[in-house]
């Protein structure tokens, strides 16, 4: 059977090139992977082999030709023990796989005419959030993150903790006190100073059947190992045809702390907002912190932890049921009202709820929504508040250009447009690096008062 | 956790290989014979991978290892089914001799359902978790880390398996390999460093993008031994990975190995190659080619003739030819799928 060589592509650009040079002439016996000719292009030169062994039977173009397409045929090998001279005359069908592939059941065919993507499926549902009716106890942000971490690794024997300082300093913030004396140097595990390096081996141990809780000591530092987060951990379930899932968490302090200057005071929840494959988390409460982190370990997703250090002393009120945990995707309504919604996540929502109590006292009755979850995002929470009220301000610390108040826009125009009596109201952190000066950094950051100022304006009184 | 001065044992001069000498039978003739049919079918896969793609059937980048062949399949030769191997971009080859089917390989070229990713990863992204094939990673250097948390995983769940974590000279200087080193070292990680120093890191030689070229050496800074390998020739791949894996499943740590070897073929299909001479390539593929060199081994040492060799090829072709029959017939992905595999669970 004959086979017929074609004109290579060298790149996928390539429509056409030259036939440079041929090494090989009629009646030469070729062996796979030899040398037959070499092609050019205005970028490059590159050698033809033979994909198979053979005679060569005939050479169809000329040394010298400019100008020969893709895929035409440029010679004929006859394979062994066929005749030369009958080969040419020889149905070439073997090598004539782009003329194969016209025969291919339609299926085959690479669809390029239809680009059009099928819509994308409905976010599924969040469950719905248990009534802990039970007893309450008092405890700190930073306790209910360990409790967190403590019940999910007793539990759990392939959940570990690394990072810098968890175990011997008891962490950085305190956050991890006790888990070392508790779980042992095999599960808490101090790391050098090497974010990118430990970020990617927490993967790696990911892929290997582990569930780490990476800690960043703040997300400031993570940005050393933001291609392992994004390209490592939340692409390769889908790169992989969802072999290769990655049940890790990342967590630690997000945002501004306290005049520690622009590299250190940064809310990256819109960075990681952006990208598929990963859920997105932002506590405010003690229970937030707790239910969400328990949540967070149990799915089998990489999950973005963003906590506040301004928040990890304060004490909140957390349900003191064991299993306790708060379903990913349920934002919560703090306070209930019906003149304005006002959406906040971590820290902000504080603000959010002070803002609601002074817009009390001037007759406002403001909706304060804590989003808990960012990505996935409870729109239904956000739409049906808006369908009541009307009127939509959204805070975050974080810069406006492409922030969550950006999508919150943007949620607006699909979801309420018809239901908005005012033009939705964004406050964020002022568009600059954070400055360090005590009265620049607080004039930087929003306040309880721009959110005032903010709702007046979308209620227009 | 401090660490002993564990002065490294097999580096500095470079150890002298206890190489199997003819008839030498710690390797046996089917051995032999299976290095050889795997060596074959990575370099006709990979021609054949060259040809759909100059034929317009596979996109993107794609990366042959033409010429490298001894270095993957002389390591497989070392290890166990639950050994974690992990490579780049550069991974064809990894995977064949993972046993990862042909079909399957090809049809991600192509970009079709049947792929290893149903058609979503392409040449650089594909994964085998029965194989214990981790990838197929696309950002130079990255895989190294995550090899290493493969190899932290093993020695958490207190195994006996080792992480064979393979990346190119180009890689040898990014600042992750050497946080993942220290990490391997301190922790004593079972996992094997293979550098698969073909000289070019894409167009920029070694001498141009490394201040000292000895590969080997450069865990010296975190202790771990390591050695320099004619990576051209199998039976010293597999000598060296014996040391290496000895070392490691000894709860000794890490190894390097830095195999010379070399690709015939540009960094990808749309290198010209301008930054090396023919000269240069053909000394290699006429004088070192692996494949040539095991051959006259298996006719000298009379364990194949020429027409078991022939029917040897005969296979082989045959593979790759369904192999690429099928990755053209193998269906587009239904556009469902573009949907699919984005979050576990979701």
């Amino acid at each position: 059977m004959s086979t017929n060589v074609l004109m290579p592509a060298l790149s996928p650009t390539m429509t056409e090139g030259k036939l440079a040079k041929w090494h090989v002439k009629v009646g030469d016996d070729v062996k796979a992977g030899q040398v037959i000719c070499e092609i050019e292009t205005d970028k490059a030169t590159m050698e033809v082999e033979a994909v198979d062994e053979g005679k060569v039977a005939k050479i169809l173009i000329d040394e010298g030709t400019e100008g020969v397409a893709v895929n035409t045929p440029i010679c004929i090998l006859a394979a062994d023990g066929e005749s030369v001279s009958d080969a040419p005359k020889a149905e070439a069908k073997a090598a004539s796989e782009p003329k194969k592939k016209e025969e291919a059941p339609a299926a085959a065919k690479p669809a390029a005419a239809k680009a059009s993507a099928p819509p994308a499926p409905k976010e599924p549902a969040p469950a719905p959030e248990p009534d802990y009716s039970g007893t309450m106890v008092k405890m700190t942000v930073r306790e209910a993150l360990r409790d967190a971490m403590a019940e999910e690794m007793r539990k759990d024997g392939n959940v570990f903790l690394m990072g810098e300082e968890v175990a011997q300093y008891q962490g950085a913030y305190k956050v991890s006190q006790g888990l070392l004396e508790e779980f042992g140097e095999k599960r808490v595990i101090d790391t050098p100073i090497t974010e990118h390096g430990f970020a990617g081996l927490g993967v790696g141990a990911a892929f290997g059947g582990l569930k780490p809780i990476v800690e960043f000591m703040t997300f400031n530092f993570a940005m050393q190992a933001i291609d392992h987060i994004i390209n490592s951990a939340s692409k390769t379930l889908y790169m992989s045809g969802g072999q290769m899932g990655c049940p890790i968490v990342f967590r630690g302090p997000n945002g501004a702390a306290s005049r520690v200057g622009a590299q250190h005071s940064q809310c990256y929840a819109s960075w990681y907002a952006h990208c598929p494959g990963m859920r997105v988390l932002a506590p405010w409460s003690a229970a937030d912190a707790k239910g969400l982190l328990k949540a967070a370990i149990r799915d089998p997703n990489p999950v973005i932890f963003l906590e506040n250090e301004m928040l990890y002393g304060h004490q909140f009120e957390v349900p003191e049921d064991p299993d306790f945990v708060l379903p990913i995707g349920k934002a919560k309504i703090e306070r209930p009202g019906k003149d304005v919604t006002i959406t906040a996540f971590s820290i902000m929502v504080g603000k959010a709820l002070q803002a609601a109590e002074e817009l009390a006292k001037q007759g406002i009755d403001a909706e304060v929504i804590n989003l808990r979850s960012i990505r996935p995002l409870d729109t239904a929470t956000i739409v049906n508040s808006v369908k009541k009220t009307n009127r939509l301000v959204s805070v975050e610390e974080g810069w406006p250009f492409a922030g969550i108040g950006s999508e919150m826009a943007a949620l607006m125009m699909d979801e309420a447009f018809d239901y908005l009596d005012a033009p939705v109201k964004r406050v964020a952190g002022l568009d600059i690096p954070l400055p360090y000066a005590a009265n620049l950094e607080k004039m930087a950051l929003p306040q309880v008062e721009n959110i005032v100022e903010a709702a007046h304006a979308v209620c227009n009184r | 956790m401090a660490k002993p001065a564990n002065k490294p044992k097999a580096q500095s001069s470079v150890a002298k290989p206890k190489m199997p000498k003819a008839g030498d039978n710690s390797v046996s003739p089917d051995e032999l014979k299976s290095y050889y049919r795997t060596m074959l079918l990575i370099r006709r896969f990979e021609e054949r991978a060259g040809q759909l793609y100059g034929m317009g059937l596979i996109g993107g980048f794609c990366h042959l290892y033409i010429g490298q062949e001894a270095v993957v399949v002389g390591m497989q030769a070392t290890i166990e089914d639950k050994d974690a191997v992990i490579t780049s971009y550069r991974d064809h080859g990894h995977m064949l001799a993972c046993g990862m089917d042909a079909k399957g390989v090809m049809a991600e070229l192509t970009g079709r359902s049947g792929g290893y990713s149903h058609g979503k990863g392409g040449s650089m992204h594909m994964f085998s978790r029965e194989k214990s094939f981790y990838g197929g990673h696309g950002i130079v250097g990255a895989q190294v880390p995550i090899g290493t948390g493969l190899a932290f995983a093993h020695k958490y769940h207190g195994n006996k398996n080792v992480s064979l974590t393979y990346f190119g000279d180009g890689s040898a200087n990014q600042g992750q390999v050497y946080e993942a080193m220290n990490m391997a070292a301190l922790w004593k990680l079972p996992v094997i460093y293979i550098i698969e120093n073909n000289r070019y890191g894409m167009g920029t030689s070694v001498e141009r993008a490394s201040a000292t070229t000895e590969l080997y050496k450069h865990g010296e800074a975190f202790g771990i031994p390591g050695e320099r390998v004619d990576g051209m020739d199998v039976l010293a791949v597999r000598a060296a990975g014996e040391r290496a894996v000895e070392h490691a499943k000894g709860g000794n740590g890490p190894y390097i190995l830095e195999m010379q070897t070399y690709r015939y073929r540009g960094h990808s299909m749309s290198d010209p190659a301008k930054y090396r001479t023919k000269e240069e390539v053909d000394k290699y593929r006429n004088e070192r080619d692996p494949i040539d060199h095991l051959k006259s081994r298996l006719l000298q040492q009379k364990i194949l003739d020429d027409a078991q060799l022939k029917a040897i090829d005969a296979e082989i072709r045959k593979i790759v030819g369904d192999a690429a029959e099928f990755a053209q017939h193998s269906p587009e992905p239904d556009p469902s799928e573009l949907w699919t595999d984005v979050l576990v669970g979701a």
